[in-house]
């Protein structure tokens, strides 16, 4: 036996062949240069993409092929130059994104926040329309002093969605019940019932037949700046950011989340309850989603009053939610910004569609083909080898396991 | 040397066997004596339900077996509501009593849990029909039924063949949705049924390509991905729907719709003739669709080798079989059935396609496939229950009865959460149904 | 080192498996160096080595799992290169894996017949004959329509060595194949293996466990560290063995001190059962005294209800009948965070599953039990400056070998996550310690290290409760001896007993009943020596 070779003191050789130890996931806690080079790399080719999608569905262009070059790259410099201009170009247009910014970011904290605690929380949309309808009812029946109504209203939607959520907290803590089926379930209750709650009278507007609510009190609307879009509910979304990134980072509760979330065998040996801290997780995010709701159903429009209760007064929140939160890794800054980058999209995607007549549908495909290169970082690095070796979390669990 | 070095036992007494090889006396275990008392107490519920309708009960229940355009036309039954109602209450009574005591041994929970659902079915239904001026029409039921189930099967389906592979499909509503909006353009650029039919197959795939390539390729989240790829066929198709077919409704939104195809003989049959027997292609294909699926999946190699990597993904590839082949072919091959089920909504209702057309149907298709338990079969019944309580739903308007029919809308969905939570029979996953596979 | 004389008799290439310089790198780290293993049809190899020594990776190189970095594969002289499992079948190797590579929902003709269907169509009456003939031939007596889950350890052991002989595999490798059954499945096993070697099979046996080796083994082949150090006859001795396998004299008697038994009993478990998640009782009707200032191992094969024990004492696993007590309080309804705030310590038995957070900080791995408390918090904001303080007290004191204490656990060496679980349980006062299979998967230097914390607590006056596998570590620790089989203490006895004894009861053979024959066997074999 020639002694050539050492091996190393630190460990014991890899157990059945899998990699010893993976890389340290955040050793290096610094600025987080490669998420943000992914990032970039996904919206440069999402944005290839949908140029070529725009301009490959045109008749237009495709019937003149002669033009083809003038015709395509005007469509594309139009079409872009209008959502740039619409999501950033000006001061109204910037704070016009910050208020469809709003939503996005209180969702996505909602859903990142489950994601820590190894939940997927895909009931955003359910919590938010319950966060929607009692902010709504109480702006337009409680009828309270300036201030109070508000205050009251942002409470009262923030609860609906927090027991919205808490149910599926409770129900998979108590039988073990899958929350993606329960969530994905939850939705479709929460709208019917929305539907059914806007056939009443206690919702119905006066003289009406469609099913549509009166409008919301002036005291219970969020208040903007002058000559602006940027309300309170951006100011609350910031706020609910900070907090969630305490209550993650700087407290017991958020520790315990953490930990239930990485190994709910390790977290329950150590004594933490892992049922009461699933339920705990999932009250908060249905809060969170939950606010979201009150964004839509109290922050004002561009004439000033916020859109009355309909069926589809949040839009599809609950789902664009999951796509922030994937585009924030499920951390709070993240978050924040992943829900300006979305909401200055759909910003400029309003003015994309009335000033280069180009579906505002087109910022979805936009939205979803960004987070599928995000969320598949081997997929950016084989199509832009130039950031191989970089190693990207997603902030998401990699499994999803069995639906019950 | 005779003697082992491990202790022998020549002249001891036989040591009681271990734990494992002899189960002692078998209790009921906590969670199956929660199940049981759960059923139990859900179907108490139900028949006191039936107990409290009864104060609104009056007057006779009139059920219509024929619709006005059946060739033969059988007569209206007419059941007394009041009694039809008590005794089926008091069946539920009875069933739920039986699971609660925990008499029931063998067979017979099955029987009380079939007995208490057929008696709610019909007490509910002859307390809706007591007293309206209109019959209950029973074969729009059936037939409604059915044509609502036709994509629902599909999509289950669709679902069995990912799921049973590990792979969770949670976009099994964008597939429906490319391929509902595919079926639509081509059918109407081609006007052929079969083209529109084999195009929406292939979009099918094409999004099942997007899934596999995602799950499998990439180990994306699974649940995440479903719900990215939703987001984006519901932009994709809005978008082109938008720029490229709205504005040119009648070239490109005006698909042939497929027609009822009697099978001949059959389609005679008094009631059921009609309900049964009378329908489009792709429902036939349907029942086909089950049918192969099962046999697929335990009846041949390919189906072996799927169920094998969505339980144990390494004991398969230490056998030699490709994990993530296997995985790929059986999310391509629940793409095709996921195309199939979509050009139904187009092809199969008005031949036109709208943004966001499905309306959640893909996701009632994939409660489906929970609640019958990754069984193609039992999958398959549960699309058809979907489709029944629905179809009842919109029928429950006409009757202008008192119950929203939102509600009833909504039983689908409660039904699914009641399921998962385990109060009707532990569900089981397959083992490794969501696990990205990690080779070695 | 000891030469084959028949190898060297032979002129043409032997029949055989051969790996010549097999070397296999993750990152920095040498799994494999350079190793050379000559695998004989007739003969049962060996391959002895501590955990982590590099065993099982060469084992998945050799089997397709994993690709070596360099070195050469021959058959029978004929060089082959094994990329997949499917080639190394190709090859006539066969593998019966530490964990089962079984279907649980699978029947046993399913499994079998899983990669080898031979067309489209699932013939299931081939197989089930396939199972029968083969089951047959080697006395096996599984039925071929038995669904795995059902089915008692040993047997779906041997549903694993079906799969393998329905392959014709030639080279048969064995990884661990005793860790989970009894010492009466283990000779059964041993008697199954003999009858494959004489039919000309080659086999692969793969354990840390020296009197198998000597039981078993035509050839020793010993490995540390990821090399060869030694090749041994059969006849050397267990402390020779043991040497080379270590690499120095190994002496795992641990100093300490006559154990003070005077005084309360400390932890008091009265007719406690746990019924399991099927409804099988799993433990049944314990009764157990543990005192301050003692150590009382729970000695046991795998599976016998030890490890629901302890997590039923930490409650973490509900409770069917019985109770118990903590120094006079019954905690038998306490939540586990109660018990813990009484001072329960617990080590748990996969400490990767059950005993840190992979993500987390060795930092906060440290405060994982106790995080809510002062002064970690104050309200319910975390004091992220006093848990870093403390880490780095705790990291000096139990000299765990990390980066920082801002590295994630993950990362470090088996021997060091386990002093992070230990330091965290022992940095405040316990009344009870209950520490299951402390010492499981780390290297000799921990060993050392641990055994003599855990002593260090038993002589602080804690009540310490050691559950273990390893007959060697329990004779080495305890004070008292507590044999569990079939869920049920079998007896308790003093530490001295003997091998052969303890071995007896662990198969459910009571201590009177196992001392009377360990006697007349000995007496046997005085007289086959005299």
């Amino acid at each position: 036996m020639s002694g050539t070779a050492t091996v190393p003191d630190s460990g014991a050789p890899a157990p059945a062949g899998k990699q010893p130890t993976a890389p340290p996931p955040r050793a290096n806690r610094g600025f987080p240069w490669t998420e943000l080079a992914t990032t970039v790399a996904a919206f440069v080719l999402a944005f290839l993409v949908g140029a070529l999608l725009m301009i490959f569905s045109d008749p237009k262009i495709l019937s003149q092929p002669q033009y083809f070059g003038y015709l395509a790259t005007q469509k594309v410099v139009s079409a872009y130059g209008a959502l740039i201009d619409g999501s950033v170009g000006s001061w109204q247009a910037i704070t016009e994104s910050t208020a469809q910014a709003a939503p996005l970011i209180c969702g996505g904290l909602g859903v990142g926040l489950a994601f820590r605690a190894g939940l997927f929380n895909i009931g955003g949309q359910g919590q938010a329309i319950w966060g929607a309808i009692l902010a709504a009812y109480v702006g337009f029946s409680w009828h309270l002093p300036p201030v109070v109504q508000l205050v009251v209203a942002v409470i009262a939607g923030v609860l609906g969605g927090a027991v919205w959520g808490g149910l599926v907290g409770w129900l998979k803590a108590r039988t073990g019940a899958h929350e993606v089926i329960v969530t994905i379930m939850l939705n479709y209750v929460a709208a019917g019932l929305l539907g059914y709650l806007l056939t009443t009278s206690a919702f119905q507007r006066p003289g009406r037949t469609d099913p549509i609510s009166p409008v919301v009190d002036w005291n219970a609307t969020f208040p903007r700046l002058a000559g602006s879009q940027l309300h309170l509910g951006f100011v609350l979304a910031l706020l609910a950011a900070v907090a969630v990134w305490w209550i993650l980072d700087r407290s017991t509760i958020g520790f315990t989340i953490k930990a239930v979330g990485a190994n709910p065998n390790a977290a329950a040996t150590a004594g933490m309850s892992v049922a009461r801290t699933t339920i705990i997780a999932m009250t908060l995010a249905g809060a969170l989603a939950g606010l979201a709701g009150v964004q839509a159903a109290l922050g004002p429009t561009t004439g000033g009053t916020p859109v009355p209760l309909s069926n589809g007064i949040v839009g599809t929140i609950g789902f664009d939610a999951i796509t922030v939160a994937l585009l924030g890794r499920s951390r709070p800054l993240g978050t924040v910004l992943a829900g300006l980058l979305f909401g200055a999209l759909h910003a400029g995607g309003l003015a994309m569609q009335s000033i280069a007549q180009t579906p505002l549908t087109l910022t979805t495909v936009l939205q979803a083909l960004i987070v599928m290169f995000v969320a598949a970082p081997m997929l950016v690095t084989k199509l832009l080898p130039f950031l191989r070796g970089r190693r990207v979390g997603t902030g998401v669990p990699s499994s999803s396991g069995g639906l019950a | 040397m005779s003697a082992p070095a491990t202790p022998a036992v020549p002249s001891a007494p036989t040591p009681p066997p271990p734990a494992a090889a002899t189960p002692g006396p078998r209790l009921e275990s906590a969670e199956k004596r929660r199940q049981r008392l759960s059923t139990g107490v859900l179907i108490v519920v139900v028949g006191v339900l039936l107990l409290v309708l009864l104060a609104s009960t009056h007057g006779a229940s009139r059920f219509a077996l024929s619709n006005a355009f059946d060739p033969v036309q059988l007569p209206t039954v007419s059941l007394p509501g009041l009694p039809t109602v008590l005794v089926c209450a008091v069946l539920c009574l009875l069933a739920g009593a039986g699971f609660v005591s925990g008499r029931l041994h063998g067979r017979l929970p099955a029987v009380a849990g079939t007995v208490a659902g057929i008696a709610f079915t019909l007490g509910f239904l002859a307390w809706a029909a007591a007293g309206r001026d209109l019959p209950f029409p029973v074969s729009n039921q059936f037939a409604g039924t059915l044509s609502l189930a036709t994509p629902l099967v599909f999509g289950a389906l669709c679902g069995v063949l990912c799921e049973r592979a590990g792979v969770v499909n949670v976009s099994i509503e964008g597939q429906f949705l490319v391929s509902a909006f595919v079926a639509a353009v081509v059918g109407s650029v081609t006007g052929s049924l079969a083209a529109a039919i084999v195009s929406a197959m292939v979009a099918g795939f094409g999004m099942a390509v997007l899934l596999a390539l995602f799950a499998i390729g990439f180990k994306v989240n699974q649940v995440v991905l479903g719900v990215v790829l939703n987001v984006f066929a519901s932009g994709i198709t809005g978008f082109l729907f938008d720029q490229l077919v709205s504005p040119q409704a009648e070239k490109l939104n005006s698909a042939p719709v497929m027609a009822a195809l009697p099978i001949p003989g059959l389609s005679k049959i008094p009631f059921f003739g009609p309900v049964l027997f009378s329908q489009p292609v792709l429902a036939y294909l349907a029942v086909i669709a089950v049918v192969l699926v099962w046999w697929l999946l335990t009846r041949t190699s390919w189906g072996l080798r799927i169920r094998s990597v969505g339980e144990h993904p390494a004991a398969a590839e230490v056998v030699g079989i490709s994990v993530t082949g296997v995985r790929w072919s059986a999310v391509l091959a629940g793409g095709l059935l996921a195309g199939l089920g979509g050009s139904f909504f187009t092809v199969g209702a008005t031949g036109s396609f709208d943004k966001d057309f499905t309306v959640g149907n893909g996701f009632i298709a994939l409660a489906a496939l929970i609640m019958g338990r990754w069984n193609p079969v039992l999958a398959a019944l549960m699309a058809v229950f979907f489709g029944f309580v629905t179809q009842m739903g919109s029928q429950m308007q006409t009757l202008s009865t008192p119950v929203p029919s939102q509600f009833l809308l909504l039983l689908p969905y409660v039904a699914t959460i009641i399921a998962v939570a385990g109060l009707i029979g532990r569900v089981r996953a397959p083992a490794a149904d969501g696990e990205p596979y990690e080779k070695g | 080192m000891t030469t084959q004389p028949d190898q060297t008799a032979e002129p043409q290439p032997a029949p055989g498996l051969r790996l010549r310089g097999m070397t296999k790198r993750f990152g920095s780290l040498v799994a494999n160096d350079a190793i050379d293993l000559d695998i004989e049809p007739g003969r049962i190899h060996c391959l002895l080595g501590e955990n982590g020594a590099g065993k099982s990776t060469l084992m998945n190189v050799l089997y397709g799992l994993l690709q070596p970095d360099e070195g050469e594969i021959t058959v029978d002289g004929e060089p082959v290169r094994i990329g997949s499992p499917k080639q190394a079948m190709a090859a006539g190797i066969g593998m019966v894996h530490q964990h089962f590579m079984l279907v649980d929902v699978f029947t046993v003709a399913e499994n079998l017949v899983l990669g080898r269907e031979g067309g489209a169509l699932l013939d299931m009456r081939r197989a089930r004959r396939t199972v029968r003939e083969l089951s047959d031939r080697y006395g096996f007596a599984v039925d071929p329509d038995a669904v795995i889950e059902d089915l008692p350890v040993g047997v779906q052991q041997r549903v694993e060595i079906l799969k393998a002989l329905a392959n014709d595999a030639r080279f048969l490798i064995f990884d661990e194949p005793t860790a989970v059954l009894t010492p009466q499945e283990t000779d059964e096993l041993i008697a199954v293996i003999k009858s494959l070697r004489d039919e000309g099979r080659a086999i692969v046996f793969i354990t840390h466990k020296l009197r198998e080796v000597r039981e078993l083994a035509d050839t020793i082949t010993v490995i540390r560290r990821g090399k060869v150090v030694g090749t041994a006859e059969p006849g050397e001795s267990e402390a020779k063995l043991a040497e080379l396998m270590v690499g120095r004299s190994v002496n795992l008697t641990v100093a300490k001190a006559a154990p003070a038994t005077e005084g309360d009993p400390r932890l008091v478990v009265r007719g406690l059962s746990v019924t399991g998640p099927t409804g099988v009782p799993v433990v049944r009707d314990v009764d157990l005294d543990v005192h301050g200032g003692e150590i009382v191992c729970i000695a046991g094969v795998q599976g016998n209800g030890q490890t629901e024990l302890a997590e039923a004492l930490l409650g973490t696993v509900p409770v069917s009948a019985g109770g118990v007590e903590l120094d006079g309080t019954p905690i038998t309804r306490l939540t586990p965070r109660q018990r813990i705030d009484l001072g329960l310590g617990f080590v748990p038995e996969d400490r990767q599953r059950d005993g840190f957070v992979g993500s987390f900080s060795v930092a906060e791995n440290l405060v994982l039990n106790h995080v809510t408390e002062p002064p970690y918090a104050s309200g319910i904001g975390l004091r992220v400056d006093r848990i870093r303080a403390e880490a780095l007290d705790r990291v000096a004191e139990f000299d765990i070998r990390t980066q920082s204490v801002d590295t994630p656990v993950s990362a470090l060496s088996g021997g060091n996550q386990q002093k992070v679980v230990l330091a965290r349980e022992m940095s405040r006062p316990l009344a009870v310690m209950i520490a299951n299979q402390p010492t499981r998967g780390v290297d000799v230097g921990a060993i050392e290290f641990l055994h003599a914390r855990l002593v260090a607590e038993r002589d602080r006056g804690t009540a310490v409760v050691i559950v273990s596998t390893e007959l060697d570590e329990v004779i080495a620790l305890a004070d008292r001896i507590v044999v569990m089989c079939g869920g049920r203490i079998v007896g308790i006895v003093p530490a001295n007993t003997s091998r052969e004894v303890l071995g007896l009861m662990m198969a459910g053979v009571s201590a009177d009943e196992a001392m009377r024959t360990a006697a007349t066997t000995t007496e046997d074999v005085n007289e086959v020596i005299t």
